[in-house]
């Protein structure tokens, strides 16, 4: 397969002539002629747009709306929360309708928080304007802030915030990668984007190479794509100032698309295992977000629509369709002409990579770029599940040169140590395996599978790390004070003891009082007290009361 | 509306466990046509015995351990049975190939958990069993191209009754593998040995003509990527350079190793048993090393051991190193140094 790349152009990248091959990789039957030939379509504005606030990988975005407020095309209605994030805008003028849980693309069906916004289909836009800005004359960071203010990730469907990726001049970047490998069969939006705007997406190179700084740049094609192909090379003719974009056609094997594949077929060199593209001094990006830069840069408008691709035998009228972020998968659906009857299965996706979704009612994110309905004669129920027989075709077409039926092995029995030693973390659930097995095993299932559990209990680890922590420190804590309080008893009792002549000292004294206590008392008995210098009127009333206590005594007596 | 939702990839499987048998079946069928036309119906009533009594001893314990018993379609038993049946010679009794092949399926194969458990080949496993209760029987050899007929052949294997007027000495012969050795070591030169009838064009009379078409069928099989070449490259490697070593030491007392690749088992050997993917390693360049081992042991075997031939031996011993060498010879991960 290391045949020799066709450059056009200008070909100073002599380096990247030769092409390289990664291993495994699949010859996949394309599908794409389905749409990849019609017009990309403008979606009509549907009544309703619910944006999630989540579109990217990392921190979710936080709503600066509340329900009832108006918004213009194109306001702000959520800001990036922290690094790793980036804002979303409102897709259409409308009212906000509900800030609230609603279900989003996600394998598992989950809801997440929305902003719904009811359209009135006025297509206001804010009052705010913009003034347009002459690219070349920014700098990097500049450009790095219009490409975050415009809410851009990577549109190949990882969904990356872009600025984040470019780094903003923490990397010394040497090789700009352009991906317009678009591996997955049925997937054609990219394609179609090439084809009618060609132009923008190089004009959106030209800003992210000025942003990254790069030497040079490629822009990586698929070798079934000739017709977009064409239009990028007039596109390149074209530009004025195009000086240093290489045009290079790779061969269509599943997944070359992918960066870390797409990056071995080009340089030859593989990005580490734990490191990214940037420490090599490449950045990839995909050809949708290059368009996206280029709107957010010199049209001055964030990222509102972007293109899907609807196709499958179970939709009537398959097409690339440009709609609105939010908009429902349903409303997409009807402008592809609605379902077939036999339609069976939806995939948000690719058929490789993609998940299958029990309900059409979910919004358009930045990063879905493909919905696939299917009826069960183009993809039928997968058979039961056989035992391995150990064949190794799953090995043979591994890209990442795993060894799948052993990861199977000890993600079925769920020896999760032996799985991770089998570096399960380097799995990209590219789906070649599972899709070779002749004992048709759903090996990506367990990965992920696999990978969920080790997460859980990393994560189980590290809070019985901290409660165990936390109660050693209580431990230590009590046992300090029991010492410091058996020191201080100890000092005391030393203390006292050391000291005898204070203990007679204190027996002495309390035997005078007691000796004082003893005498007052004889005292008391005997005389009675209080009789020194009496009046003598009050002489006369203690001799009267003697004289009748004695006159009494006799009666008594007598 | 509600979908159905299952695991990514969508796209239709590309292959099943039953076809991927098939196609091992049909790649033997040239071998098993020359094997007949050679040898007699008692090649075929041996491949009959032992695969009905495969599918037969299969079908009982799926019943027994209660598992569906469509399992038996996938073909995998049979296939045991077709190859422990061709391991055989065509004059052996009925029972040997019925004992051989239960022991394969119900001692080797399921006891251990059925297909994709079974640390050993089954058909080798059974054909070792056979060759160690039964060694008489196991040499029970006709010379090509002179079996009885087909009805001689039946009442000799059922009843023990042989053909009027012959002796069971005059209808066998050693394979020209095992005549061949003990010819050596009585110190009869090769080139002398190559003169003689034991000698065909190349190898063992006959037998290199089953080899040849077993060859035929294993590269087919090797094209349709139903196996993979690491394993028959190993294995016929490591048997003809092991050979040639000997050979170029002293031709005179060691056969050449295109002999050794054209007789006794080598082709079935490389290209259909030694493939058995649940009992042999996975990794790439562990198989090769595995088929390498396989080739050496068989010379070894072939050359000084008791038996006629080596490769169940070689099979069964590299079985053991199976799971060692597949630890020791993980590829490299992508993105990770070495």
């Amino acid at each position: 397969m290391n045949r020799s790349a066709t450059s056009f152009s200008r070909p100073q990248l002599s380096s990247f002539k030769t092409l390289h091959h990664f291993h495994g990789g699949l010859k996949l039957p394309g599908h794409r002629e389905i749409t990849a030939s019609m017009p990309i379509r403008q979606a009509e504005l549907p009544p309703q747009l619910i944006v999630p606030l989540q579109q990217h990988i990392g921190a979710a975005a936080v709503s600066l709306v509340q329900v009832g407020e108006q918004v213009c095309k194109g306001q702000l209605i959520g800001r990036q929360a922290g690094a790793i994030s980036a804002c979303v805008h409102a897709p259409s003028s409308g009212v906000i309708s509900a800030v609230e849980d609603r279900p989003v693309p996600h394998p598992s069906g989950l809801q997440a928080p929305c902003i719904v916004i009811d359209t009135d289909g006025m297509e206001r836009d804010s009052d705010e304007q913009y003034p347009l800005l002459d690219y070349t004359r920014l700098t990097p960071d500049a450009l790095c802030k219009l490409i975050r203010d415009a809410g851009i990730v990577g549109l190949g469907g990882a969904g990356f915030p872009t600025q984040v990726k470019l780094g903003c001049g923490k990397y010394d970047i040497k090789l700009l990668l352009i991906n317009a490998v678009e591996c997955e069969p049925y997937i054609a939006c990219d394609n179609r984007l090439i084809q009618e705007r060609a132009a923008d997406i190089i004009s959106g190179v030209h800003i992210l190479q000025r942003a990254v700084e790069a030497e040079s740049c490629i822009i990586a094609i698929e070798d079934d794509m000739a017709q977009a192909e064409a239009a990028l090379q007039t596109a390149l003719q074209q530009d004025g100032n195009n000086t240093d974009i290489a045009l290079t056609r790779v061969p269509e094997i599943y997944p070359s698309g992918g960066e870390r594949q797409l990056i071995k077929v080009l340089t030859g060199e593989e990005v580490p295992s734990q490191g990214f593209p940037a420490d090599m001094g490449i950045i990839c990006q995909n050809v949708g977000t290059a368009a996206a830069v280029h709107n957010a840069v010199v049209k001055r408008q964030p990222l509102l629509p972007r293109i899907v691709t609807l196709t499958g035998n179970g939709l009537v009228q398959p097409q690339n369709i440009e709609a609105l972020i939010g908009t429902p998968v349903s409303h997409l659906v009807a402008t592809a002409g609605g379902y077939c009857s036999d339609v069976e299965r939806l995939i948000i996706g690719g058929p490789m990579m993609g998940y299958a979704v029990t309900d059409d009612n979910i919004p358009v994110t930045k990063t879905l770029n493909c919905a696939l309905a299917v009826t069960a004669d183009e993809m039928p129920v997968p058979p039961p599940a056989q035992p391995c027989i150990r064949c190794g075709k799953c090995t043979e077409v591994c890209p990442a040169d795993l060894l799948p039926q052993q990861l199977y092995w000890y993600a079925h029995s769920s020896n999760l140590d032996a799985a991770q030693d089998y570096s399960l973390f380097d799995c990209i659930e590219c789906g070649c395996c599972a899709y070779v097995c002749p004992s048709h095993i759903p090996l990506v299932q367990y990965y992920r599978h696999a990978k969920t559990e080790i997460w859980v209990r990393e994560k189980q680890l590290q809070s019985s790390d901290l409660a165990r922590q936390r109660h050693e420190a209580r431990l230590s804590r009590l046992d300090r004070i029991k010492q410091e309080r058996a020191a201080r008893m100890a000092k005391k009792k030393l203390a006292l003891a050391g000291d005898d002549s204070r203990k007679d000292n204190k027996k002495a004294a309390i035997e005078a009082a007691l000796e004082r206590v003893k005498r007052k008392k004889q005292q008391a008995d005997s005389t009675p007290g209080n009789t020194d210098n009496l009046t003598p009127a009050q002489q006369q009333l203690i001799d009267d009361a003697d004289r009748r206590r004695r006159q009494q005594q006799e009666d008594r007596n007598s | 509306m509600e979908f159905k939702t299952y695991s990514s990839p969508h796209l239709p499987v590309a292959d099943s466990v039953r076809s991927m048998m098939q196609r091992v079946l049909l790649a033997l069928l040239p071998g098993i046509i020359c094997f007949s036309w050679l040898f007699g119906a008692g090649v075929i009533i041996n491949l009959l015995l032992a695969g009905i009594t495969a599918l037969f001893a299969e079908a009982l314990v799926l019943w027994l351990r209660k598992r569906p018993l469509a399992t038996l379609t996938d073909y995998s038993a049979l296939l045991t049975g077709v190859l422990l049946g061709l391991a055989l010679p065509p004059l052996a009794p009925w029972w040997v190939p019925v004992i051989g092949s239960l022991f394969a399926i119900v001692i080797a194969k399921q006891l251990y958990g059925g297909l994709g458990y079974n640390p050993f080949n089954p058909a080798m496993a059974g054909y070792v069993v056979l060759l160690i209760s039964f060694p008489l029987e196991l040499t029970l050899w006709s010379a090509p191209a002179t079996a009885p007929g087909i009805i001689d052949t039946l009442l000799y294997s059922f009843t023990g009754q042989l053909p009027t007027g012959d002796a069971l000495d005059a209808l066998t012969m050693a394979t020209p593998m095992d005549a061949i050795k003990t010819r050596l070591g009585l110190s009869e030169t090769l080139s002398e040995l190559q003169g003689s009838p034991l000698y065909g064009s190349f190898a063992g009379a006959g037998w290199e003509w089953i080899n040849l078409w077993f060859l035929i069928g294993g590269l087919w099989l090797l094209q349709l990527r139903v196996i993979q070449w690491q394993i028959p490259t190993g294995v016929l490697a490591g048997l003809a350079a092991t050979a040639f070593v000997f050979y170029a030491y002293n031709p005179d007392a060691y056969s050449p190793p295109l002999f050794q690749l054209f007789s006794g088992a080598a082709m079935l050997g490389a290209f259909f048993i030694a493939t058995d993917p649940v009992s042999a390693c996975t990794t790439p360049r562990g198989r090769l090393y595995y088929g390498l081992g396989i080739g050496i042991l068989t010379y070894v075997i072939r050359t000084w051991g008791g038996y006629p031939d080596g490769i169940a031996f070689a099979v069964l011993l590299m079985n053991m190193a199976a799971p060692t060498i597949d630890h020791y010879t993980r590829p490299r991960v992508f993105g990770q140094g070495n």
